[in-house]
């Protein structure tokens, strides 16, 4: 942490507040039968109803309503007994109807929280972030801009595919966050990095974080202690946890440099450039936009029966924390090495490895050690290594049948790292056989024996310590084949030597 | 047969069901009949003969096989140009969606022909639905059949003309605070708004959506009975379609009784501002469905004084929203100048050409009624007077089995007469707009010519809302009635053009 | 709301809210026209009261919805041609800046 960012915290206090939109995983668009998948040719999955050709009508898709309804009680928020969807009027050309269905007054979830756990100096803290609201929305369609280098600026036309207008979208709502001092960008992260594994735990959408799935748009305001709240920014469309941190230090630097220097802060929305990690003005919001909201006529009110919410309530998985809490007990493991592992983004690897048979130990041996050494030297994440728990599965197995050794199996995620086959493919490519064929290693240990007849001396005087040059010896000569324990016995035998 | 043209669509099916006439050659009659008169009356925007001949003889093979069993198989029908037809223009009326053929079909269009009914063409109509007269039309107004100097009613000025005109049978149209109904009323013919929810609006180009409903227009109440049964019913690509048994409306019109029926007529739609001729064809009627054997009670709907300044402030807000989509960007025209300009500017420069004075009007009037700081006084305000007027509904049907009133104040007005006086155009629908307000279902029949000027008079019933068959059985009651005093249906004294 | 009516500003932002590039002269006759549209639908703001609730749907209902089904559902060719712009299977938009870069 810089200099710079503790004196700004010793001065002022930062208020935080995170709107996150997340795309929800259901077969189809919002509204209407569509395809929500991604990556199809453009304008290929539509219909009258996405595309808002005159006369069309939008039928809600049950199954969304009921993902909202999930979330928001995982969120632990109250459900609606009654609300409407709403129309946002606001003229966009990737928004066929030229309004948005949204809900505004009646949202279907309210007045949650969801826990958060960082890691402080002295130990982990937990922060409550409290959710104002939860609700239904449709995404837009996506603009290409074309001539100007792809952006809007300089852009000479646009053309418009709403292959993902009506794709539905949740947007969960904090109240202002307090009271997180110097740890404001690691609790915004932690906040979104919660709710992420929320959505996948609840199955309501796999967010796929690079496919801009879930978008973050984060106010921070700054004030001092003892002050009215500070004017507040929004930095729209921050779209990685990573980005979600550093845009909140960057506006909290920012505007302290600002209010330092006697500047009013405007309240305005902002950029978020993901390659400075800079925030840029964006169009200030001049005279409010008036969207005109007002009742959808085209839809029926949601109205969730008791019945229905603790039907779905039933089908709620284990929150991520408290499962988190379970998985460390039964592990055994600091709470440290819990929250390194999880921020490593291990903790789903590990889970997957031991279902797949792994003994606890090893696979966060691996996960945290070996392949988390190659995702940090690559720059990269876990997922995107090409290891799967099920090859950990198939090493721990060889090693545990005695048919490879520990060095044998970094060697054998070196070849999967580098995509030279199957586990098996891995093993028989590159060699790697244990010698264990008592006829070769015994002829090997007399070697060795032969080059340091010191050693053999020292042993049989009950030096047994010694051993290990020979071990060593023979391991060398055999390339790291051979199985050390089994060496040792044998050489031991041979000298007549008991332990 | 003599004359197809001059045939109920009921007559028509059973002839060609008996394979006494083709389809192909009642739709061909049909086409020489919009060919021969369409140029006076201007109901068609757009006719496509071989088309419509294609589909008639597809009809009649499909009958020929017995693959059809509809009791309307066969018979032309105008659409009313509100409705998305696959591969076939559909404009609102409007200039913006000048040349767009629309994707799919609204599912009223669907159902038309399963159910083997041949699309003659998609009549004119105030643009966006949005007017009494059909002068609101980008593409030039229609001309009432009974006097072309005369508005046909709107915004279904042009299905309604279709039917007076004999051009067609059958017609479908919309009704937002009235336009199946006070065109029904200026032309002589039949037009039912159902319940809300009670026909599909998927694919009807939305003007007001919590007040649109599509609905049967026809020249007697039991064809009309006959269509509303074909469109109607539970539609799961509308989630405010209701989901529930649709009565039988063919039996109901068949039983035609009102013996023991309670007729409320309410206080507050007869007095100041109702024409003359109006009023004393209103009253008559009452008497003969008296003498049928109904009870005649006033009931008094206090709030309806409030219902028109509701309905100016809901519609516009709602149309505001709605037409937002009309931006020149997916579909309709675009105005590009070919200089260099923003999305914004040609979306406003679109909008601006494309959308005539009414329309951009009536979408001023509902951006400012929704926007912020405005919401409360004005939309939330008129959604509570919509609660007291369903109240006044509730309380009258407490009362009566169904209501009646006349269905607009005056006969036909003449073309251009109230055009640039939107307040005085406003006032025609003051009957027609309560019931779209509640979501109830209501009919407009004929009930003879005002003596002053020999122009149609129309009676409005109204039922409550999932009562659509009292429409009919009261309705077909006091259509025979008048019929057997008259010699025949009113309709048959229309010019012959 | 009998407060101060409209007035032009009003009635020219409005037409911006609502993307219609008005002439001076709608500017003028719009500003008139809905002067005299509200002044004569006052008479609603005295009478319902707040405890009366709105109703937003004529005929109640509500949890309407479809299962998480995929449907066929249009092609290119089916809206493409409809389109005043269509390029590279997109539909071409002017630029979305105000000022020419």
């Amino acid at each position: 942490m810089t200099t710079e960012y503790n004196a700004v915290i010793t001065e002022f206090d930062p208020i935080i507040g995170i709107e996150t939109h997340i795309e929800l995983g259901t077969n189809s668009k919002m509204f209407c039968s569509c395809s929500t998948q991604f990556g199809g040719d453009p304008n290929t999955h539509v219909c009258p109803v996405c595309l808002g050709m005159p006369g069309s009508m939008p039928v809600v898709n049950r199954v969304a309503v009921e993902s909202t309804i999930r979330m928001g009680l995982a969120l632990n928020c109250s459900i609606a007994p009654w609300c409407r969807f709403a129309r946002k009027n606001y003229f966009y050309p990737d928004m066929p109807k030229n309004y948005q269905i949204s809900q505004y007054d009646e949202p279907l979830c309210t007045n949650g929280y969801l826990d958060v756990t960082v890691a402080a100096e002295n130990g982990p803290q937990v922060f409550r972030v409290e959710i104002e609201r939860v609700h239904m929305e449709e995404d837009t369609g996506k603009l290409l801009h074309a001539g100007g280098a792809g952006r809007i600026h300089g852009a000479t036309h646009s053309l418009v595919d709403y292959n993902r207008a009506g794709i539905p979208l949740i947007e969960v709502v904090t109240k202002p966050i307090l009271g997180t001092g110097d740890l404001a960008p690691e609790v915004a992260k932690a906040y979104v990095s919660e709710l992420r594994d929320l959505m996948r735990a609840l199955g309501v959408s796999d967010v796929r974080m690079e496919e801009g799935s879930l978008r973050s748009d984060v106010n921070v305001s700054l004030s001092r202690p003892g002050e009215e709240w500070g004017t507040r920014t929004e930095t729209k469309n921050v779209n990685s946890l990573r980005s979600v941190e550093r845009a909140v230090r960057t506006e909290m630097l920012r505007q302290a440099d600002q209010l330092r220097a006697g500047v009013r802060i405007i309240q305005e929305t902002r950029h978020f450039n993901e390659e400075t990690g800079d925030t840029t003005s964006g169009r200030s919001k001049e005279a409010a936009e008036d969207y005109r909201y007002f009742p959808e006529p085209d839809l029926v009110p949601v109205a969730p029966s008791i019945e229905w919410i603790e039907e779905l309530r039933g089908t709620l998985p284990e929150v991520p924390s408290i499962r988190r809490a379970r998985l460390q007990q039964d592990w055994g493991v600091s709470e440290f090495d819990m929250q390194s592992l999880v921020n490593a983004g291990a903790l789903e690897f590990i889970v997957a490895s031991i279902d797949a048979g792994v003994q606890p130990t090893a696979a966060r041996k691996w996960w945290t050690g070996e392949l988390a050494r190659v995702a940090n030297e690559r720059n990269c994440e876990l997922k995107e290594l090409t290891v799967t728990p099920n090859d950990i599965a198939q090493i721990e197995g060889l090693i545990s049948a005695g048919d490879l050794t520990d060095k044998m199996a970094r060697s054998v995620f070196e070849g999967l790292l580098e995509g030279e086959g199957t586990v098996t493919e891995i093993v028989s490519q590159r060699g790697l056989v244990v010698v264990n064929d008592d006829a070769s290693l015994i002829a090997a240990i007399t070697a060795a024996l032969g080059d340091s007849p010191d050693v053999a001396e020292k042993i049989q005087a009950g030096k047994i310590a010694a051993a290990g040059s020979i071990v060593g010896a023979v391991m060398k000569a055999t390339k790291g084949q051979a199985d050390a324990a089994l060496v040792r016995t044998l050489l031991l035998e041979q000298l007549g030597v008991k332990e | 047969m003599s004359d197809l043209t001059r045939q109920s669509a009921a007559t028509l099916a059973g002839a060609i069901a008996r394979k006494e006439v083709s389809s192909e050659e009642v739709t061909r009659a049909h086409l020489d009949r919009i060919s021969q008169v369409d140029e006076r009356i201007h109901a068609f925007l757009y006719v496509d003969p071989e088309r419509s001949i294609a589909r008639a003889r597809e009809v009649d093979q499909q009958l020929a096989k017995g693959e059809l069993s509809s009791p309307l198989a066969g018979v032309p029908i105008a659409l009313k140009d509100l409705l998305a037809t696959k591969g076939v223009p559909t404009t609102c009326g409007s200039r913006i969606l000048e040349g767009w053929r629309p994707p799919y079909n609204a599912t009223i269009v669907d159902k038309l022909n399963a159910a083997g009914i041949v699309l003659l063409g998609k009549t004119n109509m105030d643009e966006f639905a949005m007017g009494s007269s059909t002068e609101h039309s980008g593409y030039g107004p229609t001309h009432n059949p009974w006097d072309l100097d005369r508005i046909p009613g709107g915004s279904g000025g042009g299905s309604a003309a279709a039917l007076a005109s004999f051009e067609s049978p059958l017609a479908i149209g919309t009704d937002t605070g009235g336009s199946i109904r006070q065109p029904a009323a200026v032309t002589g013919t039949v037009g039912v708004k159902p319940t809300y929810g009670g026909v599909s609006r998927y694919g009807i180009v939305a003007l007001a959506s919590s007040l649109d409903q599509g609905g049967p227009c026809a020249r007697d109440v039991m064809d009309t009975a006959l269509l509303h049964s074909v469109i109607a019913g539970h539609d799961p690509r509308d989630s405010t379609s209701i989901n529930g048994p649709v009565p039988d409306f063919v039996a109901a019109a068949l039983k035609a009784d009102v013996r023991g029926l309670k007729l409320g007529v309410i206080k507050e739609l007869q007095g100041e501002g109702f024409q003359a001729g109006v009023i004393e064809r209103f009253h008559q009627s009452l008497e003969v469905l008296t003498e049928l054997g109904a009870e005649i009670i006033e009931v008094s709907c206090p709030h309806f004084e409030y219902a028109l300044g509701a309905y100016y402030l809901i519609l516009p807000s709602e149309a505001s929203s709605n037409l937002a989509r009309f931006d020149g960007m997916r579909f309709g025209i675009r105005e590009d100048d070919g200089k260099d300009r923003s999305v914004e500017q040609v979306m406003s420069a679109t909008r601006e050409k494309g959308f005539g004075p009414e329309v951009k009007r009536r979408i001023m009037l509902g951006t400012y009624a929704l926007s912020s700081g405005y919401y409360d006084a004005y939309y939330g305000q008129a959604q509570r007077i919509r609660t007291l007027i369903i109240r006044d509904f509730s309380a009258a049907f407490s009362k009566v089995d169904v209501l009646v009133s006349p269905t607009a104040p005056t006969t036909a007005f003449k073309i251009g007469e109230k055009l640039d006086d939107p307040l005085a155009m406003y006032l025609n629908d003051i009957a027609t707009i309560p019931v779209n307000l509640a979501g109830n279902c209501a009919m407009s029949l004929p009930i003879g010519l005002a003596p002053e000027d020999g122009l149609p008079v129309g009676l409005q019933i109204i039922a409550p809302p999932m009562a659509d068959q009292l429409l009919y059985q009261v309705g077909s009651a006091l259509e025979s009635a008048l019929a057997d005093r008259w010699g025949g249906l009113l309709i048959s004294e229309a010019p012959s053009l | 709301m009998t407060q101060g009516g409209i007035n032009a500003e009003q009635v020219m932002h409005l037409g911006k809210l609502a993307r219609l590039e008005l002439t001076p002269e709608e500017v003028e006759h719009y500003t008139l026209q809905l002067e005299q549209i509200l002044g004569a639908i006052t008479s609603i703001s005295a009478v319902a009261a707040d405890n009366i609730p709105p109703t937003s749907h004529p005929i109640p209902m509500q949890n309407v919805y479809r299962e998480d089904i995929v449907l066929p559902g249009l092609e290119i060719d089916d809206f493409a041609s409809g389109a005043p712009a269509f390029e590279d299977d997109r539909f071409r938009v002017p630029r979305i800046l105000g000022e020419p870069a």
